[in-house]
């Protein structure tokens, strides 16, 4: 019989305010094996712990039940402090009575019930609890990282800096990502090339990371400390190890008609190409969709024209296979498609552009060489007016519900630049709200408004009409209650952000949840903002959610940090709660294996005393340090003779009868 | 009867996965969303650690409703478990609804750690659906039961 300790948490007024904690402990002393109880203000404070400490050594407790907030919140505390003290860790259970009771119901009667209810559960399933012992496995020490933009560079130098190796393995032909693009940034109006291609250099010079540009993760399998990448190199038709990055075969290409996505399109580049000047690795690479030679066998200039010999027009996809410790995900994010935005325009005319195609037009490496012109006519346009929230914070069928957090600073930057650039250009900005909480913002925000005279109206805009060769732009101007009409040379849409479309992918691939918007989901919003639920995955800028350049960098090292915290250990414990089969029951039917998703259990011919009668059975054996522990195997054994450690059938039809009792 | 129904308090066992179902029950908490008392959550690592088995004990105690909670198809931690449960439930609620215990006290619902307030709405359904189905007497065994709340 074992004997069981519950303590019930008030959580300040969280739990007690709706659940009559008293009546909760005192209910518990009438349970099978529950030798003491207490209720006690916060049970995870230092004084509530050594209250369980020192109950655990006074009454030689075997068992606990703490009744307090989530397990996935303070299980491993309790666990720990129990473990502290001499009792197996896995003797303690939380009875969740604040998530799913006091915080969602009202009434105290009906809520204490529940919680009654829910301790009895707990300890139910503790009267059948039974030591686990933990193995080890041992660590990988190298960690990938998916996407090469400025989250995963970051990610990648802070973990090479701690000594550890690091794969970055980046879709497009080049590492950079969207802060490539930017021309300047706020709130300090520096040079976004000149603080991030230093950065993309040293990432490549360094002797501990390995760049996979053009690269695509395609199947990970294993666990914390010992996954298994399949990355596919996709054909470059260019040797890495020849090409010397001249770009002498991108001036001779004879097809130039591709759009050229570094400058979203606004203007078209060579079916051999280098996507930019500081591309980091500099190689060409052939668009085959665009290749001449590819369509019709013929040309073959580029081949020709190369001294170094490097194109390969046979080259084909590479799978390799690495093992890595910890997997950052650093996919990142694009603008959203304005298909679905009819009313600004925005496919009919090419003078309603997306903030990131101004910044290309801004941009001294961009299309235009930096100098503002509007993409129709290649005129200076003389009044602009920028829209806000284009498919933000909306609540139509194409729109986010959520803020993308970076468009009021970049307007404000955009529009500030165009003023110090052309002071007789007049700038407009239909805004819902200016959202300026960071260090500095709101000062960039207002030198916008009062140094360089930008007008901000507060107010939607409804349409916008091509009329004789401007565009007109209906709005609204809520603080005076009048229409606005402005006829513009361009407009700005502030278009919503969203993550990577590979983000889903990738998150089934890690087995790791997403939200409704398909950003990453955190393990805890507060205490683990760059750790996944899933062990072992971490994650890193925007795939986590909207944020700007500072942000995402610290949350860069942040996840770096929780990576070589995890390197840096040599073995990690295991999880005890493992599938086990009795062999006695075992018929070696093979029903579980066919169903494991791990590979974790396989056969073995052993011999058996069955009552006496000794013979050699085929008998189902699990793999302790790849079983997982999902159960999947317990459900498909036919003659019931698989079972899950911590969460045993016996257990769980414990917690169901004391559930109905 | 349907005074009866008014007071009637279902006892609904909800099973939820570890990493989504039970957390978007928990956030379901933290954003103060509520639902009945009646339900009663036992974790379990997946949805397809349930067995048919913790079913039918929890109908046979008493209970009036079961619902299972995991991954959205897809997205189960384990990769494929959440398919193992739709595959197996679907065959056992149509066994369960042979012998008497309607479809509407058996429900498996997908459920994202993200999904709060769609937890909330699931459980708010159920609990309304098994209300109106009154309570479960087919396969109980009455003797789990207390005289006072049979037999009137």
């Amino acid at each position: 019989m074992q004997k069981i300790g519950v303590f019930i948490c008030w959580c300040g007024s969280n739990i007690a305010a709706t659940v009559d904690v008293k009546k909760v402990a005192e209910a518990a002393l009438r349970e099978p094996g529950v030798v003491f109880s207490a209720d006690y203000q916060y049970m995870c404070s230092e004084s509530g712990q050594r209250l369980m400490k020192d109950t655990i050594k006074e009454k030689g407790l075997t068992g606990v039940v703490v009744c307090s907030c989530s397990p996935r919140m303070h299980e491993a505390t309790f666990r720990k402090a129990a473990e502290s003290c001499g009792l197996n860790p896995y003797m303690v259970e939380i009875a969740n009575i604040r998530e799913h009771c006091s915080w969602i119901h009202k009434d105290i009667e009906e809520a204490t019930e529940k919680a009654v209810i829910l301790m009895r559960a707990a300890v139910a399933k503790v009267n059948l609890n039974q030591s686990l012992t933990a193995g080890k496995s041992d660590v990988v020490k190298r960690a990938l990282v998916i996407g090469g933009g400025i989250a995963g560079i970051q990610t990648a130098l802070d973990i090479a800096e701690a000594g550890y190796e690091v794969d970055i393995v980046e879709k497009k032909p080049t590492i950079g990502g969207k802060m490539a693009e930017l021309d300047k940034t706020f709130p300090t109006l520096d040079c976004s090339a000149c603080i991030l291609t230093p950065k993309m250099v040293d990432a490549a010079a360094h002797e501990k990371i390995k760049i996979y540009a053009y690269s695509e993760v395609e199947k990970v399998s294993g666990f914390v400390g010992n996954f298994t990448a399949t990355i596919r190199k996709k054909a470059r038709y260019v040797n890495e190890n020849l090409c010397t990055g001249c770009g002498l075969c991108t001036e001779k290409c004879p097809s130039r008609k591709a759009p050229n996505e570094f400058n979203e399109g606004l203007n078209t580049r060579s079916a051999i190409y280098i996507p930019f000047a500081q591309a980091v690795p500099k190689l060409a690479v052939i668009d085959p969709a665009a290749c001449i030679h590819f369509k019709t066998g013929k040309c073959g200039l580029c081949e020709k024209t190369c001294d170094a010999k490097a194109i390969d027009y046979n080259q084909k996809d590479e799978l390799i296979e690495r093992r890595y410790g910890a997997i950052v995900v650093a996919t990142g994010f694009n603008v959203i498609k304005l298909d679905n935005f009819e009313e600004y325009g925005y496919a009919a005319n090419p003078d309603v552009i997306t903030s990131l195609e101004l910044e290309r037009l801004m941009n001294a490496a961009g299309p235009t060489g930096g100098t503002l012109l509007r993409p129709s006519d290649k005129t200076h346009p003389k009044k602009i007016v920028f829209v806000q929230c284009v498919g933000s914070r909306g609540q139509r069928p194409c729109d986010k519900p959520y803020c993308s957090k970076i468009c009021c600073m970049y307007t404000a930057k955009h529009s500030m630049l165009i003023r110090e650039k052309y002071p007789d250009t007049e700038v407009y900005v239909f805004y819902i709200d200016v959202r300026t909480p960071g260090k500095n913002f709101e000062e960039f925000y207002r030198r916008a408004v009062e140094q360089y005279g930008v007008h901000y109206i507060k107010g939607q805009v409804g349409k916008v009409a091509e009329n004789e060769g401007k565009l007109r732009v209906y709005g609204s101007d809520l603080l005076l209650n009048e229409q606005v009409v402005i006829d513009a040379d361009l407009v700005v849409l502030a278009a919503a952000i969203e993550p990577d479309e590979s983000a889903k992918k990738i998150a089934t691939m890690l087995t790791t949840s997403i939200d409704t918007n398909n950003f990453l989901t955190e393990a805890h919003p507060k205490l683990r903002p760059v750790e996944s639920a899933t062990a072992g995955i971490f994650l890193s800028g925007v795939c986590q959610g909207p944020k700007d350049i500072p942000e995402t960098v610290a949350q860069a090292s942040a996840a770096a940090v929780k990576v070589v915290g995890l390197l840096a250990k040599d073995q990690i414990t295991c999880n005890p709660c493992v599938a086990r089969s009795d062999e006695l029951l075992c018929n070696g039917c093979s029903a579980c294996e066919k169903v494991c998703p791990y590979g974790a259990i396989s056969y073995m011919d052993k011999e058996v005393n069955d009552h006496g009668k000794r013979e050699v059975r085929r008998l189902a054996y699990v793999n302790e340090a790849v079983c997982q522990g999902c159960g999947a195997c317990t459900v498909a054994c036919p003659s019931g003779a698989m079972d899950l450690k911590g969460f045993t059938n016996k257990q769980i039809m414990a917690e169901v009868d004391a559930i109905c009792r | 009867m349907s005074v009866e129904n008014k007071e009637f308090k279902p006892t609904i066992v909800a099973f939820c996965c570890n990493w989504c179902s039970y957390a978007g029950a928990d956030l379901a908490g933290s954003g103060r969303m509520q639902y009945p008392a009646d339900v009663k959550i036992i974790r379990v690592p997946c949805s397809c650690r349930v067995n048919p088995m913790f079913i039918l004990r929890a109908f046979q105690r008493g209970a009036d409703g079961v619902i299972l909670c995991g991954c959205h198809p897809g997205d189960c931690h384990y990769s494929t478990g959440n398919y193992y449960t739709r595959r197996r439930m679907t065959m056992l609620f149509d066994f369960l609804d042979y012998l008497g215990i309607e479809r509407g006290r058996t429900r498996v619902e997908w459920v994202s750690a993200a999904e709060g307030a769609r937890f909330a709405s699931v459980m708010n359904d159920f609990v309304k659906k098994v209300r109106d189905l009154g309570p479960n007497r087919k396969i109980t065994d009455l003797r789990c039961k207390p005289v006072e709340k049979e037999g009137e």
